[in-house]
């Protein structure tokens, strides 16, 4: 029995890695969910929305780098990181403006957006192959652990070493500052409030005089912001691979419906919920019942509840789950 | 019916046989430009992508329904050429058959009881912690049961089996199989999404299709996962025979023709007859479908639902019908696809490949025309397979004044081969735009 050694396995393996990836899913899907909210629609681009901002910073750091500019310990990706959304906000603006705008002006049904945003989808797909290929790059640089494992080990005598990497607290911290300046922003200021009385009721909102282009740019402007910062942290934590972004499409849209579409404040549990149970339900747990139990009991195999390869099906599942008993979501979104 | 509406549908009729004679022609083009082999094969995958295009244009076309999870039921129609055609490994059925199937039949033995069970217990917190019991225990005795057998049947002669095999039917029974599979796993996603908001079944196929791909990459007591099963049978004659047929050669000495070539030229025109049947077969069944009265209610319920319903029709249930039947289409046209590569190799299923490319044939054939479905899917399947070496020829010629070897001109052939996804987006985007009614509009 060894209940500090599991604690220290435990958070080690499933604590840090899950809130890490929680941050990058909730910011995800908080751009699903504001795009849901005021423009009606599930995007399906939103995850090559992600790739191109992080690539676009991806390239600024690099550029960056080879000035010699960094910030020390920190990384210089987040130094290049306005640029990437920047560029990003630009891509969606165009992209609102070419695209999508035709189809609010003949009030298409919600499932030709859809279809639309798969187009998308496939056109920014192409844009960033084109660019930058497909190859693997990794692009965090500055210092690579806030707490070693060796040195963890070393301070507190125990034989489990915690590990906890800068990237992982930057995504943290980083999530942290944006989802209170958004809910700061929507909550606060005019222009937030006018944004949420659009989605809460579009007929009203216009009645007020309120102009519904402004409050879609704002939307595109925002989601420019979390994409870029959701890619560049998903990047950071792992290695930017422009074909992850596509399968990080499941999860995302997993975490907005589960908090409740169009719920900003659902998007942010959604997304740790589903991160908290991929992580729980693919941990081998081998170790920390080895130290629970008795030494009799250690088991032979992983007690792996999942193989990893199958985490989409816990975000499919979950959401299968959402969708049977409460298609609103565990915070109520909008209409089912 | 409007005015413009009416002056399409009769420019229509003769536009169909234009089109579909200039599709010829292109498919003609390949054959005396490039080889008549690299034509026939194009024409082939053109047959099956329409034949996904008719799967997928039942669900859009006649119903609205969007599916985002064509790869998924392509891949089970995969797995249904190796269940069906491939010899069992009676190795393996012995090592650890009997415990995988009792594994499987407590896997959906829980998951019935539990559905069973769910509505008949009182709605009290007790329920929830009934159905966790039931769910629970169900899982843990289900992977006591299949990680033994797992492992038993995998370690027979991995390096050439490793899985329990299939039923060694001819190949031909592998498509219908393949459909209800495809069948059965859209029934299970439209099940719980359809009712619900129509963004909800997009998303819920997409995530099928990517669990469908992880059991095939994974589960190698089934398929071998990434290891592949190659050398499926066929359901028409080996080239090698061929060489070696009296027959076959005879008749190419009176065509003058080189036998080696002729015989892959004779395989794959075989091929295109069966897989020309099969369109046949589809497409009428469609079209009669279509003309009938519940032809005329789908449209009815697409146009709109709540009339619609509130003339007592069904609109989910109509829903649920046609989504499976499309799925099946789109399933039986997947396991075509792996007997005509003859192995399943599940790496190479990608979505923007088989779920977007289909989207992309549907919507360009003209989005409710069963003629326009075949039609997009044999256009979009020439442009998809030309596209490329078009592009790179264009490179070369405007990189022409660089020198060979230059990283900007590597770099640029390279990027080459990722603008088909731009252009294949830019197609849809712009047929989308201005032309939804597509190239054959619905009558």
């Amino acid at each position: 029995m060894d209940i500090l050694n599991a604690l220290v396995a435990f958070t080690n393996f499933v604590v840090v890695p899950a809130t890490a990836y929680g941050s990058q899913l909730a910011l995800g899907a908080l751009g699903v969910t504001l795009i849901y909210g005021v423009l009606r629609f599930s995007n399906f681009a939103h995850g090559e929305t992600m790739s191109f901002g992080a690539m676009v910073v991806v390239l600024v750091t690099g550029l960056f780098q080879s000035w010699g500019l960094s910030l020390g310990a920190l990384p210089t990706a987040l130094l290049a990181l306005p640029f990437g959304i920047l560029a990003t906000a630009l891509l969606l603006l165009l992209t609102d403006r070419v695209v999508y705008k035709f189809y609010r002006k003949v009030k298409a049904v919600p499932v030709m957006f859809v279809i639309v945003s798969t187009g998308v989808m496939f056109v920014m797909n192409g844009l960033v192959r084109m660019v930058v290929g497909t190859d693997d790059r990794r692009f965090s640089d500055g210092a690579r652990f806030v707490i070693n494992a060796r040195e963890f080990k070393a301070w507190s005598g125990l034989n489990e070493g915690l590990a906890l990497k800068t990237t992982q607290v930057i995504t943290v911290v980083v999530a942290m500052i944006t989802v209170a300046a958004l809910f700061w922003f929507l909550n606060k200021t005019r222009t937030g409030k006018s944004m949420r009385a659009f989605s809460d009721n579009e007929d009203l909102a216009l009645l007020s005089g309120i102009n519904p282009e402004r409050v879609v740019m704002i939307t595109w402007l925002l989601v420019a912001a979390l994409a870029t910062i959701a890619g560049t942290l998903y990047g950071l934590d792992k290695s930017y691979k422009p074909f992850i972004f596509q399968q990080l499409l499941l999860p995302v849209f997993a975490a907005a419906i589960v908090g409740g579409i169009g719920n900003p404040l659902g998007a942010v549990a959604g997304g740790f919920v589903i991160a908290f149970s991929e992580v729980t339900l693919t941990y081998a747990f081998k170790k920390v019942v080895t130290y629970l139990g008795p030494d009799s009991w250690a088991p032979d195999g992983l007690v792996q509840l999942l193989s990893t390869d199958y985490k989409f099906a816990v975000s499919f599942a979950i959401l299968i789950i959402v969708l049977l008993f409460k298609p609103t979501g565990l915070f109520k979104g909008q209409s089912i | 019916m409007t005015q413009a509406q009416t002056q399409t549908s009769t420019t229509t009729l003769p536009r169909a046989p234009l089109y579909f004679a200039a599709m010829a022609v292109l498919i003609a083009a390949v054959g005396f430009l490039q080889s008549w082999n690299s034509a026939l094969s194009i024409l082939n995958m053109g047959l099956i992508s329409a034949i996904m295009a008719l799967g997928v244009n039942l669900q859009w076309g006649y119903a609205g329904l969007f599916n985002v999870g064509v790869m998924g039921f392509t891949a089970l129609g995969g797995l249904a050429v190796v269940l069906t055609s491939m010899p069992p490994v009676p190795a393996a059925w012995s090592a650890g058959g009997g415990r995988m199937i009792l594994a499987l039949l407590v896997g959906v033995g829980t998951i019935a009881l539990a559905v069973l069970t769910y509505p008949r217990l009182p709605k009290t917190r007790l329920r929830g912690v009934i159905l966790t019991v039931i769910l629970v225990g169900g899982f843990f005795a289900f992977r006591a049961l299949f990680d033994p057998a797992v492992e038993a049947i995998e370690a027979v002669d991995p390096a050439v089996s490793g899985y329990l095999g299939g039923m060694g039917l001819p190949v031909i029974f592998a498509w219908p199989v393949g459909a209800l599979l495809a069948a059965g796993a859209a029934w299970l996603v439209a099940k719980t999404a359809l009712g619900l908001r129509s963004d909800y079944l997009a998303i819920a196929t997409l995530g099928i299709a990517e669990i469908i791909l992880a059991v095939l990459k994974n589960e190698d007591w089934l398929s071998r996962g990434v290891k592949n099963v190659n050398g499926l049978p066929r359901p028409v004659p080996y080239e090698i025979n061929l060489q070696q047929n009296e027959w076959f050669l005879g008749l190419m000495a009176k065509l003058g023709m080189d036998p080696v070539t002729g015989s892959s030229i004779f395989v794959k025109l075989l091929y295109a007859g069966i897989f020309l049947a099969v369109i046949f077969v589809i497409v009428v069944a469609m079209e009669l479908a279509l003309k009938s009265p519940w032809g005329r209610m789908m449209r009815a319920i697409r146009d709109n639902e709540v009339a619609s319903e509130a003339m007592g029709k069904d609109v989910t249930g109509r829903h649920l019908q046609i989504f499976v039947l499309g799925a099946a289409i789109i399933g039986f046209a997947g396991a075509m696809m792996t007997t005509l590569d003859g192995q399943l190799t599940p790496t190479t299923y990608q979505p923007l490949r088989y779920t977007f490319l289909i989207w992309v044939m549907v919507i360009v054939g003209g989005s409710g025309n069963n003629w326009g479905a075949v039609l997009g899917g044999m256009l979009i399947w020439f442009l998809w397979v030309e596209v490329e070496p078009i592009g790179a020829w264009i490179v070369n010629v405007l990189t022409s004044g660089l020198e060979d070897g230059s990283a900007l001109k590597a770099g640029l052939i390279e990027r080459v081969a990722y603008m088909r996804y731009l252009t294949m987006g830019v197609i849809l985007l712009v047929v989308l735009r201005f032309s939804p009614r597509g190239l054959l509009p619905e009558k």
